[in-house]
């Protein structure tokens, strides 16, 4: 059987529903990071395989571009991680409320 | 020429935006002297144009610059000089100027000094703009200018309850009429298709009779407003409660004369319609009489004189509704002079007795206010009438045309009221400056006003003893503009019974006041006399109970009508639907606060939420657009 643009999308949906679910779910933050890491990839993987569908190389760049991204952004993202776990000794999601409306 | 209408028309605004520059600041001599000086500027110039229309004929008319355009409608800020206008522009300014100088001296102990001229000299503005416009909207202008300033200045002393409620009185009585006077206008577009006056009446005696009529009496509903005509008059007695150099310039000499200036300058639209002419003289002759009679009993001199006011506005229209332009501008000049040296003369006798309008309280002050003793006598015989004062050859030519024209009823009722007012007007002479001393029991030191405001009440003196002989040129200059019906009795001895028994008749009444309020047994009235008990004389100190008859039935009715509409539509209908809206953003804002937990995996999961939302309604959307015609195609089906 040969492995065709839906067998692509079919995976990169699965792997956004697990992102989302993990998201949604996950109490410790750097599971969160894991999880919007899945979300990312899952999209970059529809981007790659839709530009090879295509035969356009657009949709590949823009999937380095999120890749650089998520790079970036998990950078920041770990380095505020650990100053809040200096301070605070846990990184429990439940523990962050000071932006309570 | 231009310069120097420009000149006439803005010197007054000068003057009195200078005067407001120091509104908010203590009593400064120098905010009355400018505006005063100003106003004088503007007499140079309107004697300058007068000269000017008097030896040339010819007249000014400028184009300042255009108000509004808009597809057929073009209503530039024109103004025009011409004999009419020039006329009344010498009034206003020569009777301010003297005002002006004389409220230097009147509200020198006053906290709003500095407020009270730029009302005034804002006030002189739009009386400029209401008599020198060239169209019917520059006119409207004028008119609810003079109104407003009319209100600021009636109510100038708003710490007293009695002067806010007068002015509101006055404006909103005055409301009511500019209602009708601007139907009037929209009906002289709606059928001319133009607002400039030449062009208005030009195009008037091609319309049907009806259609004038109702231009007629639309724009005299205006009229009567402003120059208080019954039934909208009881706000000019009741105005008194401001400062009376404002009721010399605005409730006796200028604006009240408004309302005569508008039917004059419509003579065109009037000689179309003789009978809405007819009505109006009636009903000036009517409220001639009507006035004087209730200026017999009053007991407060500022009012007397206001009624007098009344009175002499009745007879200009008159003398206007029976075709006799000419003659109503000249009664209003004259009118004008003697009014306001009148009212000039009660503020000075005001202020000596420490704001005491009673007369029956004062007597013998001729001794101590010697001069303003001879100005007002001197104008109260201007005002009966006594040859040869102004009011001889104004008023008395009133009757003559009344006479003429074969309407004796009007003429009767007319000549009744000359005598009425002599009597009222010496009656008060009688009881302030003559006879025995009775203010000094009461405790009044009265003194005489100061030198200079003596002297600048002589221009109008002198002006109200020469103005008659000024009619012949005044005739032949305003007749350029206005129809040259000549007024004379056919035969001359009809005319000389005529004239003398009307001198002789208003002597009687002199006389007559003389004798009865000089005598020795005058006291203040206490309400027990015979006469202040007759029917009569409580009619008349009443009013007629006209002001008690609109309280009763007009103000009180509305008041629970209004308040009707307060507690159950403004209220409950839309205060509650307003205050609903509110409540619904409250209560949803109250209801979702809890979304805001602060709780990072609360948020995520609502924006998770949030994007299948969306998602969900771009598919719907999606679909609904790809299948749109079947979509229709279903909805005929069930016949939507």
């Amino acid at each position: 059987m040969e492995i065709g643009l839906n067998h692509y999308l079919v995976l990169s949906t699965i792997l956004f529903a697990i992102g989302l679910v993990g998201v949604m779910r996950r109490k410790n933050l750097l599971m969160l990071f894991f999880a919007t890491e899945i979300l990312l990839n899952s999209v970059n993987i529809s981007f790659a395989a839709i530009s090879h569908y295509y035969g356009d190389l657009t949709g590949q760049m823009f999937a380095f571009f999120v890749i650089a991204i998520a790079a970036s952004e998990v950078a920041v993202g770990l380095g505020l991680l650990i100053v809040w776990h200096k301070k605070h000794n846990n990184i429990d999601l439940e523990q962050m409320s000071t932006m309570r409306g | 020429m231009e310069l120097f209408l420009y000149t006439a028309l803005f010197a007054p605004l000068v003057g009195s935006l200078f005067a407001a520059m120091f509104g908010a600041r203590p009593k400064t001599k120098i905010a009355g002297i400018v505006p005063s000086i100003m106003l004088g500027v503007s007499l140079i110039s309107s004697t300058i144009l007068l000269v000017l229309v008097l030896t040339t004929g010819h007249t000014v008319h400028v184009e300042m610059m255009t108000w509004m355009a808009t597809g057929d409608l073009y209503i530039p800020f024109g103004f025009v000089v011409d004999q009419v206008s020039v006329t009344m522009m010498m009034v206003v300014t020569l009777v301010s100027t003297v005002v002006h100088v004389y409220a230097i001296g009147y509200m020198d102990h006053d906290a709003g000094f500095n407020r009270f001229f730029a009302w005034l000299s804002a006030f002189v503005f739009s009386m400029m703009i209401l008599v020198m416009s060239d169209n019917f909207a520059g006119l409207f202008i004028g008119w609810e200018g003079v109104g407003l300033c009319s209100w600021g200045l009636i109510g100038f002393w708003y710490k007293k309850e009695s002067a806010t409620w007068a002015a509101n009185e006055a404006f909103i009585m005055n409301r009511i009429a500019d209602l009708g006077m601007l139907i009037g206008i929209f009906l002289v577009y709606w059928n001319t298709g133009t607002l400039q006056y030449d062009g208005a009446f030009a195009a008037m005696p091609g319309l049907d009779t009806a259609t004038l009529t109702w231009i007629g009496i639309f724009l005299f509903v205006g009229a009567m407003g402003k120059s208080a005509q019954f039934p909208l008059h009881t706000w000019l007695a009741d105005a008194m409660e401001g400062p009376t150099p404002v009721s010399a310039l605005i409730h006796a000499a200028t604006m009240v004369t408004a309302g005569v200036y508008l039917v004059v300058r419509s003579n065109e639209l009037y000689a179309l319609i003789p009978n809405v002419g007819l009505f109006i003289a009636s009903l000036g002759a009517f409220v001639a009489i009507f006035a004087a009679t209730m200026a017999l009993v009053n007991r407060d001199i500022k009012r007397v004189i206001a009624y007098s006011t009344l009175s002499q506005l009745g007879y200009m229209f008159a003398a206007a509704g029976l075709g006799a332009y000419w003659v109503a501008l000249f009664h209003l000049m004259a009118h004008a002079f003697f009014k306001a040296l009148l009212f000039l003369g009660g503020g000075n006798v005001m202020h000596a007795m420490n704001d005491e309008l009673d007369p029956f309280k004062m007597g013998g002050l001729g001794k101590t206010m010697k001069g303003t003793m001879i100005l007002m006598t001197l104008a109260s015989v201007a005002l009966a009438g006594i040859f040869p004062l102004a009011g001889f050859f104004s008023k008395d030519l009133i009757l003559e045309v009344a006479f003429i024209d074969h309407h004796f009823i009007i003429y009767t009722v007319l000549l009744l009221t000359a005598g009425l007012t002599a009597f009222y007007s010496f009656r008060i002479i009688a009881l302030i400056f003559h006879g025995e001393d009775r203010h000094t029991a009461l405790g009044f030191h009265p003194h005489e006003a100061y030198k200079f405001m003596l002297w600048a009440m002589a221009p109008l003196a002198v002006l109200a003893v020469i103005a008659g002989a000024l009619k012949g040129s005044y005739f032949e200059m305003v007749t350029y503009v206005l129809p040259a019906t000549e007024y004379h009795v056919h035969s001359a001895t009809t005319y000389w019974i005529m004239t003398i028994g009307t001198q002789l008749f208003v002597i009687g009444a002199i006389y007559f006041a003389y004798k009865k309020y000089m005598s020795k047994d005058i006291k203040v009235p206490d309400g027990t006399s015979k006469m202040e008990n007759s029917f009569a004389y409580k009619l008349l100190i009443n009013q007629y109970y006209i002001p008690y008859f609109y309280e009763e039935y007009l103000v009180k009715p509305y008041r629970e009508l209004s308040t009707l509409c307060w507690t159950h539509i403004d209220q409950k209908v839309v205060d509650a639907s307003v205050d609903g809206i509110a409540k619904a953003f409250y209560a949803t804002g109250e209801n979702t606060r809890a979304m805001q937990s602060g709780n990072l995996s609360t948020m995520l999961k609502w924006m998770v939420a949030g994007t299948v939302a969306l998602l969900s309604l771009a598919v719907v959307f999606g679909l609904a657009a790809k299948y749109s015609g079947e979509i229709k195609l279903f909805l005929s089906g069930l016949g939507v």
